[in-house]
C-alpha cells in the first residue's frame, strides 16, 4: 500500500517533473472547490498537531485579501523523524503541487519553502525541482527558499513566521493566530510538507478515494519513521486503519521482544511493550485509550533491557538545552527537571526529588509562549507512568543494569544559533 | 476608546517579556501566584468583580517589563 511513495523506488532517486506528471496525471487548479473536497476528505495536518487541514486553509482564505503567504514547513526539527526530508528528496513535486494548490485556494502571492540547514537536506534535488517548475510554468507562483538553523523548535508556527520574515527562528508571543497575522502581518498558512503531498493526491483523485484507506476519524495513509530496535528502520507509508503490530512486521519486526516504544517523537508518549502489537493508529482511539498521538509520525522502539527512565531523561535534557531561552518557566523548569531526573537515573535521588519532579511537571505545563515545555513534560510524565516499576528500582538506590544497554539513537548536540 | 459598562476581562502574561519581578503577585495574589523560580502563574479565567479588575489594571500598569495584559475575555479571533 503506497500513495505518496508509489512510483519508482527510492534508489531511482528524484522523480523529475515530466515523469511525475505523466505518472499521476492532470493537476486541477485550486479554488473553493478544493476547500470542500479537503473538508470531505477529513485530512489532518501531518506535522504533529493534527489540525483539520481545510479549517486552517479556510481561516487564511477568510483573513486575506489575496496577499497571503503559504509556507511549506519542511524544517523537521524532530531528531527521530526523517519523513519530510525523504519525501522532499524523492517526490519534491508532490509537495510543490500541494503548495501551488494552497496558494491558488487561499489567495497567496508567495510560497516559501522552509528548510533546515542540515547535511541531510537534499539540496541539489530541491534546486533542480524548483528550476524545472519555473521553466514549466513561468507565470506560476514564485517559490522562495528560507533556511533555518536545525533547532528542535524552529518548526513551531510562530517561529516559522518569525524566521520567514527575516528574524530568528524562535517562537513569538501573540494574541493573534498566524492564519490571520503572520509574515509581515499578512495571513500565513504554515503547513507541514507531507500534508501538502496528501493535498496534491486528493485534488487529483478526490476525497472518496482518499477515504478508501484509514478510519473515519483518521482517513488516508501517513508516513511513519520507524527507528530504534526494528530490523529495517526507515520511512514507511502506512494505512491509518492498521495496527502498529503489522507496521512493525513490515519493517522486519524487532531484534528482541521490545522494552516499550516512544510514539510521536520527543514530544510524544511512551507506551509499554504489551500495548504495541494491538495499538491502533487512529488518532481518536490513540488519544482515548492511551493519551497518545502519532505526532509527527515517529515510532521509536526501545530494545528490551534498555532503561526507559534514562532514555526519557536524555530526551528531556536535550529539550531543556533546545529551549529558545525566552520564557522563565521553560528555562528554569526544564533545567530543574533535568537535574532532578539525572539524580533519579543515577539512583541517587531521594523520594523528595520525585515529588518535586511531579510538582514541577504540573507547574511548567502551559506556561511558555509555545508548547515546548508542555511537550517536554508530557514525554517525561508518560515515561514515569509507563516505566513506574523500573522507576522504583532507581528510587530504591539499586544500580540499573539497563543503563549500559544501547537504547534509542542518542539526541543530537543542541544547536547554538537561531538565524 | 470607549470603555463598555461591564467588559469581561482576563489577565494574560507574555512569558517572553516577563523576567519575574513578581510585583503582579504582590498586587493581585487572588489572580497571580509565583512559581518556584519567581515567575507568575496567572489565572486567566474571566474576572468577575470590578474591584478585582481594578487591581489587575494596577498590576498591569506596575509591571516594569510591560509583560502583563488585560484583554477581553472573549476576543474576536
Amino acid at each position: 500500500m503506497t500513495r505518496l511513495l508509489s512510483g519508482p523506488p527510492p534508489m531511482a532517486g528524484y522523480e523529475p517533473l515530466d515523469e511525475h506528471q505523466a505518472r499521476l496525471g492532470f493537476l486541477p487548479a485550486g479554488g473553493e472547490w478544493l476547500l470542500d473536497e479537503l473538508a470531505r476528505s477529513g485530512l489532518r495536518g501531518r506535522g504533529g498537531a493534527g489540525f483539520p487541514t481545510w479549517r486552517k486553509w479556510a481561516a487564511v482564505a477568510q483573513s486575506g485579501n489575496h496577499d497571503a503567504v503559504v509556507v511549506i514547513n519542511a524544517s523537521e526539527g524532530e531528531p527521530l523523524s526523517q519523513k519530510d526530508r525523504t519525501l522532499l528528496a524523492f517526490r519534491p513535486h508532490l509537495i510543490l503541487d500541494g503548495a501551488a494548490l494552497a496558494a491558488e485556494t487561499v489567495g497567496a502571492t508567495e510560497i516559501v519553502l522552509y528548510l533546515a540547514r542540515s547535511p541531510l537536506t537534499a539540496e541539489r534535488t530541491i534546486k533542480e525541482a524548483l528550476r524545472e517548475r519555473a521553466l514549466a510554468r513561468p507565470a506560476g507562483s514564485r517559490i522562495r527558499v528560507v533556511r533555518t538553523p536545525h533547532r528542535y523548535i524552529a518548526g513551531e508556527s510562530s517561529a516559522v513566521v518569525s524566521r520567514v520574515a527575516g528574524g530568528s527562528a524562535r517562537p513569538t508571543f501573540s494574541l493573534h493566530r498566524s492564519a490571520a497575522r503572520g509574515v509581515g502581518n499578512r495571513p500565513t498558512l504554515v503547513q507541514n510538507a507531507e500534508t501538502f503531498a496528501h493535498v496534491a493526491m486528493i485534488a487529483r483523485y478526490g476525497s472518496d478515494w482518499f477515504r478508501q484507506l484509514g478510519t473515519d476519524f483518521s482517513p488516508g495513509s501517513t508516513l511513519l519513521t520507524l527507528c530504534g530496535d526494528v530490523r529495517r528502520p526507515g520511512v514507511y507509508e502506512v494505512d491509518l486503519a492498521a495496527r502498529l503490530g503489522s507496521v512493525l512486521a513490515a519493517a522486519g519486526g524487532m531484534h528482541s521482544p521490545s522494552g516499550g516504544a516512544l510514539l510521536g517523537g520527543y514530544f510524544g508518549t511512551w507506551l509499554a511493550a504489551v500495548a504495541l502489537d494491538d495499538l491502533p493508529l487512529d488518532a481518536e482511539r490513540l488519544r482515548s485509550a492511551h493519551s497518545a498521538s502519532l505526532g509527527c509520525g515517529v515510532v521509536a522502539v526501545l530494545p528490551q533491557g534498555a532503561c526507559g527512565i534514562a532514555e526519557a531523561t536524555r530526551i528531556l535534557q536535550y529539550l531543556a538545552a533546545e529551549s529558545a531561552g525566552q520564557c522563565g518557566p521553560c528555562v528554569y523548569g526544564l533545567a530543574a527537571l533535568s537535574g532532578a531526573m539525572a539524580r533519579v537515573v543515577d539512583s541517587e535521588a531521594e523520594p523528595a526529588d520525585v515529588d518535586r519532579v511531579r510538582r514541577w511537571m504540573e507547574m511548567v505545563r502551559g506556561r511558555g509562549a509555545c508548547h515546548h515545555p508542555d511537550g517536554a513534560v508530557g514525554q517525561l510524565s508518560s515515561a514515569l507512568a509507563t516505566f513506574s516499576d523500573h522507576l522504583d528500582v532507581h528510587l530504591a538506590g539499586q544500580r540499573c543494569e539497563g543503563r549500559n544497554v544501547i537504547g534509542l539513537p542518542a539526541p543530537p548536540v543542541p544547536g547554538k544559533r537561531w538565524r | 476608546m470607549a470603555v463598555s459598562e461591564n467588559p469581561s476581562r482576563r489577565v494574560v502574561v507574555n512569558p517572553i517579556l516577563c523576567t519575574g519581578y513578581g510585583y503582579c503577585a504582590e498586587i493581585v495574589p487572588e489572580l497571580i501566584t509565583l512559581d518556584d523560580w519567581g515567575f507568575p502563574i496567572v489565572n486567566s479565567r474571566p474576572i468577575e468583580h470590578e474591584r478585582m479588575v481594578q487591581l489587575a489594571r494596577r498590576a498591569v500598569a506596575t509591571c516594569p517589563r510591560l509583560a502583563l495584559l488585560l484583554v477581553d475575555a472573549d476576543p474576536n479571533p
